[in-house]
Formats: structure tokens, sequence, C-alpha cells
């Protein structure tokens, strides 16, 4: 049991990590010696290494927003996770914790969808970057996390 | 004592007639507008004279990355003559009042090359030596959002939703518990009344006593 309850906050954390990563890092399209999305825009030029603030459309800024609230909403259920450890009453489920979680993985996938769709077609060889992958790997990973929390119980 | 102040005064009264000669323009610094759109350029004046007949205000326009600058507004006279070659013809119109010192324009039906740099200039004999006064537009076929706008309010909404789920929660929480309480201490009290009243009416029988035949 122990050993399970080990396990599962090691994954909590991991995807904490993944999220936050993947929301700071400017880097969800990267074209040949630049990278942009979601915070700057940065180019390497001759030497120079410049970065400009990114395009303020509406659909960046939410996928900013769904981003920053997954983040948050995965970190608010490790510590409804915490709490629940050792307040919650035998044969309880970890509630709070799976309700926090399986919204956080819902955002992530809304904030990725988002991008995925309205990414414009520059057509300059832009690939997607690192951070887009991480994103798409926190979302399955979140919302299994969340469904083991659903089916998890506090045994003694 | 005496000598100071007249000195001063002597000094003061020195500087003010300058300053009466400066005659002091006020426009706005930029102007935003939407394609499409009608905008008011206002253009006043400060003047420690009063306001003369001979009044004049005058607009200029210079085009955004042009050096040169052309005349679209003259007011002279009790006249205004608006532009009728230039870059607004028919779309220019004096709004202003120049008895009030107020000489604004108002510029109908905005394109994208409008923007640029509009020059009040305005003399009020003979108060003439005053510096003109500029205002920037800037033209825009769609309001553009600025940053973190949208992300904010999202955010906001959400975490706001979280904070009223909550507090509803433990508000119902709260309210269903003070009932369920009340309700059991009436059926407590009750009890405790029927029982001593039970115990009131039920007298155990007086003993008696049969002797053996």
């Amino acid at each position: 049991m122990r050993l399970i309850l080990l396990g599962v906050l090691i994954l909590h954390v991991i995807i904490l990590i993944l999220l936050i990563v993947s929301t700071a890092a400017s880097a969800w399209s990267v074209a040949d010696n630049s990278a942009k999305d979601l915070w700057y825009k940065c180019s390497t030029n001759n030497g120079g290494y410049r970065c400009q603030p990114s395009s303020n459309e509406d659909w960046i800024q939410a996928v900013q927003a769904l981003m920053i609230l997954s983040v948050l909403f995965c970190f608010f259920s490790l510590i409804a996770f915490l709490y629940q450890l050792f307040r919650l009453v035998k044969g309880g489920r970890f509630f709070f914790t799976a309700i926090f979680q399986i919204l956080a993985s819902v955002f992530v996938m809304c904030g990725a969808i988002i991008y995925t769709v309205m990414r414009p077609d520059d057509g300059t060889h832009t690939n997607f970057g690192y951070a887009y992958v991480l994103a798409w790997v926190a979302f399955p990973l979140c919302l299994i996390s969340g469904l083991i929390y659903i089916v998890l119980r506090k045994k003694e | 004592m005496l000598t100071f102040l007249a000195l001063t005064s002597v000094a003061l009264l020195g500087i003010v007639p300058e300053q009466s000669q400066a005659i002091a323009i006020y426009t706005g610094w930029e102007r935003h507008a939407l394609v499409g759109s009608d905008i008011r350029l206002s253009c006043s004046f400060f003047s420690w004279r009063w306001t003369s007949e001979d009044v004049t205000f005058s607009w200029t326009y210079r085009p955004d990355g042009s050096r040169d600058s052309i005349s679209i507004f003259h007011y002279t006279g009790g006249a205004a003559y608006v532009d009728n070659k230039g870059p607004f013809r028919d779309r220019l119109e004096f709004v202003g009042n120049p008895g009030r010192r107020d000489g604004s324009i108002l510029l109908k039906n905005l394109e994208l090359n409008d923007n640029g740099t509009f020059t009040c200039d305005a003399k009020n004999p003979p108060d003439i030596v005053g510096r003109p006064s500029s205002v920037r537009l800037l033209v825009f076929e769609k309001v553009p959002i600025q940053a973190g706008v949208i992300t904010g309010a999202i955010i906001g909404v959400v975490l706001g939703l979280l904070v009223l789920i909550v507090v509803i929660y433990y508000l119902m929480r709260f309210l269903v518990a003070r009932r369920v309480f009340s309700l059991s201490v009436s059926k407590h009290g009750k009890k405790k009344k029927e029982g001593s009243q039970q115990r009131q009416l039920w007298t155990p029988p007086p003993l008696t006593c049969y002797p053996l035949p």
C-alpha cells in the first residue's frame, strides 16, 4: 500500500513538472533558428539572440490561460492529495484530488487542441517544439492519474 | 527688507510681460480610431490677452514616413478654409469655436493612409510667439487586444467559479448541519419529557401481603 501511494505521488510530481516546463518554455513552434509561443518569439541571427513578445491574438491568450490553469489545478490536486492522505476516513476515496486532476487534464487538452488548430501556416519549415510535445504527453498521464485517484481507497 | 521686496517685485513685473507674450497651444498626444470612423482633433490655446478678432488657427498634416507637411485647414478673419485639393478634400469639417479659443476639426471616414501627425498652430495677435502642438493619429482595422487581457479574464473567471463552488459547498454543509442539530435537540427534549411523564404515571403497584391459609 505504501509503495502504491509513493508511486502515485511520484507520478503526480512528474506530471506537475511536465506541465510547468511546457507552460514556461517558449518553444511550442520551432523553425530553423527560432522558437516561439507561448510567450516570446526568440531567434538567433548571425550570432545575436533576439526575443520579442509573441502576438497578442485571442487564441494565444486562451492557450496561455488554459495552460496556467492546468498547472494551478495540478498543484491544488497535489495539496488535496497530501491533505486527504492524513485526514481521510478509512475506506474513503480521494475525491477532491481526482476532481482537480481530471480538470487539469481537461485544461491541458483544450489548450493543446486550440494551439494545434489555430497555429498559422507559415510554410517556412516550422515544426512543433518540445513544449508542445510535453503538453500532449502530460494530458494522458494527468487523466490516468486522476482515474487512479478515483479508484484508490484509503486502507490501513 | 523693503528694498529687497521692491527689487523682487520689479523683477517679477519684468518677467510677467515676457510670459504674457507667449501663447500655449494644447492638442492631444495620440489618437486611435477605426477605419471608416470619424474623429475630432481638438486644439485650444491659452493666452494672457483677450481673444482678438484676428485670431487664426491652422492645421498641417504630415503622413507617417514622409518629411513634408501639407496645410489642410486655416481659419482667419472670421472664416474657415478647409482642404479642397489635398488628401482630406470633402472629409474635413471645422467644429471649433474661435470665440472660445477652440480650433477643433472633424475628420470623416478615416482611411489607413491617414496615419500621420497633425499640427495645430494658433495665433492671437498681438500674442503670436508660441510653439505649435502636434497630435499623432493611428488608424486601425480592428481594435487590437492588449496582451494578457483575455488570459487574465479566463483565469479569473475559472478561479472565481472554483471559490464560489467551494463556498457554496461549505455553506450548504453548515446550514444542513444546523437544521439537523436543532431537530435532534427537540426530539431529544420530547423523548426526555415523555420518559419523565411515563415515570410519573407508572407507579409501582402497592405490595399486599396475603396470609397463608
